[in-house]
């Protein structure tokens, strides 16, 4: 059985939701499955953070950052992939597939990356369970 | 120009190359390269003796696009500021062989310097603006128009040189053997509109070209063919022109140049250029002989974009030109704070709209200095105390290092402190809160968001 999943994305200041931002006024469709919540940097993004968004029901989750290099706070994004890449595996541990958390870079130009990514993640979660099947257990 | 070298406040660095840009908005430090042109600039009056006299011959000349020649000590254009030569070291006698010297001996202020070594300079600045134009697409990236290959196919530019009435060849144009030509094709979109190369519309190049059609017909009497997909005469006044133009007999042709050939097909085309082409208006394909072509090369980012971009800290767009901070709200605004930029840098643009965005880009940038002081972000990443078990995980994972231990526990510097929060993302102890940015928050923004979505 499809459904609807509902998915946050966790986007970055300065090259993601700007990225989303052009998506927009490009005009771009994509799925409407993503709400996105702008945080300065993905660096800011917390393991507890993300944990607690699947917690509250999110089916998947989007870690948007700058590309290597062309991060606005230098480092942040590659605190977030080392960051990203262990909950992962912790994911996995407690039962929950890894593959509803994706970390990706989406600089400020890349309006249609952004949808492309937006909605690829999307159809990938589509393809699990609900995630409330699996916290209830 | 002259006006602005003559300004008691600008002080012009020609021949000069930022190295590294430090600090932040208000207060940045710029290191800048100042070459050597081995000439005194304090002691040097311009007055282009040197040049006069200088024996090297035949060097091309860079500002006439290759037609022209200048010598190894030159002014590189008439109107240059300031009005001060340089040694071309690679073709100076005197620094190739050791001889010569005569521009040393003829200045009649002795300005001439061999010695002359690079200086560092150091600037303290309060805002930047980057105004580092464009580059021309190189047409023997797209081979099908012959360029170098066929005599008489000649970029944009170098058609703007020959015609100039203060040019090289005064404003002759001769085909190579000598003879006028008696039609020319201007063929539009050269690596403009082109998936293959740059698939965005360079802007200047219609009205070049129909300058071109105007000043052809005016001075030869040639007849004129225009190989355009559309016409983009978007600008004030623009469109009267191109009225101007399609009266004066320029014959318009819909359909984008494909390949320019000598290999004639019948005794018209004997010793002339073919142009293929699509003609979409009349739905067949043509052969147009023609005497001469003229590419009309479309515009790209300087091929050093990519070093000046990380040096200023700026981003690109997908085209490769300098990213504004916003499309339509901060059009010469980038994301670093004192950072501007102008003109062809940010994309290609005419002049018109190049001197608008230039001044935009001053004012923005001085009305930061004029104000004294600069408003920042409230974002400031703050530590609990009691909760901070002094573990310096947050100490490592600072990209300013903003943060010290302290009698066992975090302590940030709030001056230094950007706000990115990577900090509290790392923090096993929730010791650290990002203002406006707090986990109670973006969890309640997250809560919202998950609600928004049920409900949809």
């Amino acid at each position: 059985m499809t459904y609807e999943p509902k998915i946050v994305a966790y986007a970055c200041t300065y090259c993601s939701y700007p990225g989303a931002d052009l998506a927009g006024i490009s005009r771009i469709k994509y799925s409407p499955n993503v709400n996105i919540i702008r945080v300065l940097c993905s660096g800011r993004v917390s393991a507890e953070l993300i944990l607690r968004t699947f917690r509250e029901g999110a089916d998947g989750v989007l870690v948007l950052g700058c590309h290597y290099g062309d991060c606005h706070f230098i480092s942040g994004n590659h605190r977030a992939a080392k960051r990203v890449a262990v909950l992962k595996r912790i994911l996995e541990y407690t039962g929950i597939e890894p593959e509803r958390l994706r970390l990706e870079w989406v600089s400020a130009s890349e309006g249609e990356r952004f949808a492309q990514v937006v909605d690829e993640f999307t159809e990938t979660v589509r393809q699990l369970p609900p995630i409330r099947e699996i916290l209830r257990g | 120009m002259v006006s602005v070298g003559q300004h008691e406040n600008i002080e012009i660095l020609s021949y000069s190359e930022v190295e590294e840009v430090s600090g932040y908005v208000g207060s940045f430090k710029v290191k800048i390269r100042k070459k050597a042109r081995y000439v005194n600039e304090d002691l040097c009056t311009g007055c282009g003796l040197c040049q006069e006299k200088c024996p090297t011959k035949n060097i091309l000349s860079e500002f006439d696009a290759g037609i022209g020649t200048r010598k190894a000590i030159y002014i590189p254009f008439a109107q240059a500021v300031p009005r001060i030569p340089v040694i071309d070291t690679e073709h100076c006698l005197h620094f190739q062989k050791g001889k010569c010297g005569v521009c040393q001996k003829l200045c009649p202020t002795g300005a001439i310097d061999y010695e002359q070594e690079d200086q560092i300079v150091e600037l303290d600045v309060g805002t930047v603006i980057v105004t580092t134009g464009f580059d021309l697409f190189d047409p023997t990236r797209a081979p099908e128009y012959g360029y170098e290959r066929l005599d008489n196919v000649v970029t944009s530019l170098e058609f703007e040189r020959t015609i100039c009435s203060s040019g090289p060849t005064g404003g002759k144009v001769l085909l190579k053997d000598g003879r006028k030509p008696e039609s020319v094709a201007i063929l539009h979109c050269v690596g403009s509109r082109d998936k293959r190369y740059n698939v965005y519309c360079s802007r200047v190049c219609c009205m070049w070209s129909l300058k071109f059609a105007h000043l052809v017909k005016d001075s030869l009497n040639a007849e004129v063919y225009e190989l355009y997909i559309d016409m983009r005469t978007f600008g004030k006044g623009y469109e009267e022109f191109y009225n101007r133009v399609l009266k004066e007999g320029v014959i318009f042709i819909r359909g984008k140049g494909a390949e320019v050939t000598d290999v004639a097909e019948n005794p018209r085309e004997e010793g002339k250029l073919i142009v293929k082409c699509e003609d979409t208006l009349l739905g067949e394909l043509r052969r147009i002989p023609v005497d001469m072509v003229i590419l009309s090369t479309g515009l790209e980012p300087r091929r050093d974009a990519v070093e000046v971009a990380r040096t200023f800290g700026l981003s690109r767009s997908a085209d490769g030109f300098f990213l504004e901070k916003h499309l339509k709200l901060a059009p010469v605004e980038t994301a670093s704070d004192g950072i501007f930029i102008a003109g062809a840098c940010q994309g290609p643009k005419d002049i018109p709209d190049t001197v608008a965005q230039a001044g935009a880009a001053a004012v923005a940038a001085l009305a930061m200095l004029d104000r004294g002081k600069v408003t920042l972000q409230p974002y400031v990443a703050i530590v609990d105390v009691d909760r901070c078990s002094g573990c310096g995980e947050c100490v490592l994972a600072c990209p300013y290092n903003a943060i010290e231990l302290v009698d066992g526990h975090a302590q940030i510097e709030e001056t230094a402190c950007k706000g990115c929060g990577t900090c509290v993302g790392h923090c096993l102890s929730k010791a650290i809160t990002l203002s406006h940015f707090t986990d109670d928050e973006l969890v309640a923004e997250m809560r919202g968001a998950l609600r928004v979505l049920e409900v949809a």
